[in-house]
């Protein structure tokens, strides 16, 4: 059942980005260049998915828990540190250079177009590189700020949900 | 500046899509519906990534719904050279692994939180984006 209504989630994202058009690296890129072909559109995407995905969340987080999970897995990690920004900045590089997001490529992917295929292997190898670099050279060069902020588990992705405690805070 | 290709619509109505999908999956499992940490914990996770890989062939069923419903495949076109979304594609790889998120996860579903830490991401992330794009088609090429 989870894993039917996981797939269903996933086809309503697809289909989301389908249609907002988050899949087309040129609408994406025009909606950055204001200074030449602008295209507002994504304001819209964005606009819809954050009113839509607050009042929802409001809903539902008041709720004992999620229908097929112990708890609600919210990131616990508030601090606004170096990596966050820098990290942050490199991916909005990479993204002005391609046209492409992880959450625009990913569906993408099943239009089987080859410029979205290399798009997602040399996504998927930056993201391993990150996590070799975070699990074996990192230690050496780590900052006190570093360390406190990136429990060792998951690498240097700390926006996989903590498995701590109860319902927190919804920051 | 000349507005072009503007769809407010199926824009809007896309975006409600992807909305109620971070709805959705907080509802059923209690899930952040972030595209970085879902593909990473499929791919390196220790556990618990079937419903990862389940919600990663549903996205990628996307298209091919949007054909059977409006007969045609969305439209993708890509103005980058190839390496330039193979650099990209590395920089984004890197970029949301220490970012923590990208889009959907801090853009979508962290300000809808009204988490501070996903604004100054998204804040940052936008500003490199159009800062990259406005030199790449305004001071290099154009």
């Amino acid at each position: 059942m989870r894993l039917i209504l996981s797939y269903l989630i996933g086809l309503v994202f697809g289909l989301g980005i389908s249609i907002s058009g988050m899949a087309n690296p040129e609408k994406v890129l025009n909606f950055f260049d204001i200074a030449g072909t602008w295209d507002p559109s994504l304001m819209f995407v964005m606009g819809g998915a954050v009113t839509v995905t607050f009042f929802g969340y409001r809903w539902v987080l008041k709720r004992p828990g999620p229908s097929f999970d112990q708890i609600f897995h919210l990131p616990q990690n508030r601090s606004i540190d170096l990596k966050l920004l820098g990290g942050s900045a490199i991916f909005g590089v990479g993204w002005g250079l391609s046209g492409f997001c992880p959450g625009g490529a990913l569906p993408a992917i099943g239009t089987g177009r080859s410029e979205v295929l290399i798009f997602a292997v040399a996504l998927i190898a930056g993201m391993g590189i990150a996590r070799y670099v975070n699990t074996h050279l990192a230690p050496r060069f780590q900052t006190p700020s570093y360390a406190r902020h990136s429990p060792a588990p998951h690498g240097p992705l700390t926006h996989l949900p903590h498995e701590t405690g109860p319902k927190p805070d919804n920051t | 500046m000349e507005i072009v290709n503007f769809t407010p619509v199926a824009s809007l109505f896309g975006g409600v899509l992807i909305g109620l999908a971070a709805v959705m999956l907080m509802l059923v499992l209690g899930r952040i519906m972030g595209a970085t940490g879902i593909l990473a914990a499929a791919i390196w996770g220790e556990d618990d990534r079937a419903w990862r890989w389940a919600i990663l062939a549903g996205m990628v069923s996307g298209p091919a719904l949007f054909l059977t419903l409006t007969g045609n495949w969305p439209q993708i076109t890509v103005p980058s050279s190839t390496p330039a979304l193979i650099l990209g594609g590395l920089l984004v790889g890197v970029g949301v692994s220490y970012g923590s998120g990208c889009t959907s996860g801090h853009g979508v579903c962290g300000l809808a939180r009204l988490s501070p830490r996903s604004l100054a991401a998204t804040l940052t992330f936008m500003l490199t984006t159009g800062l990259t794009v406005y030199v790449t088609r305004h001071v290099m090429g154009g």
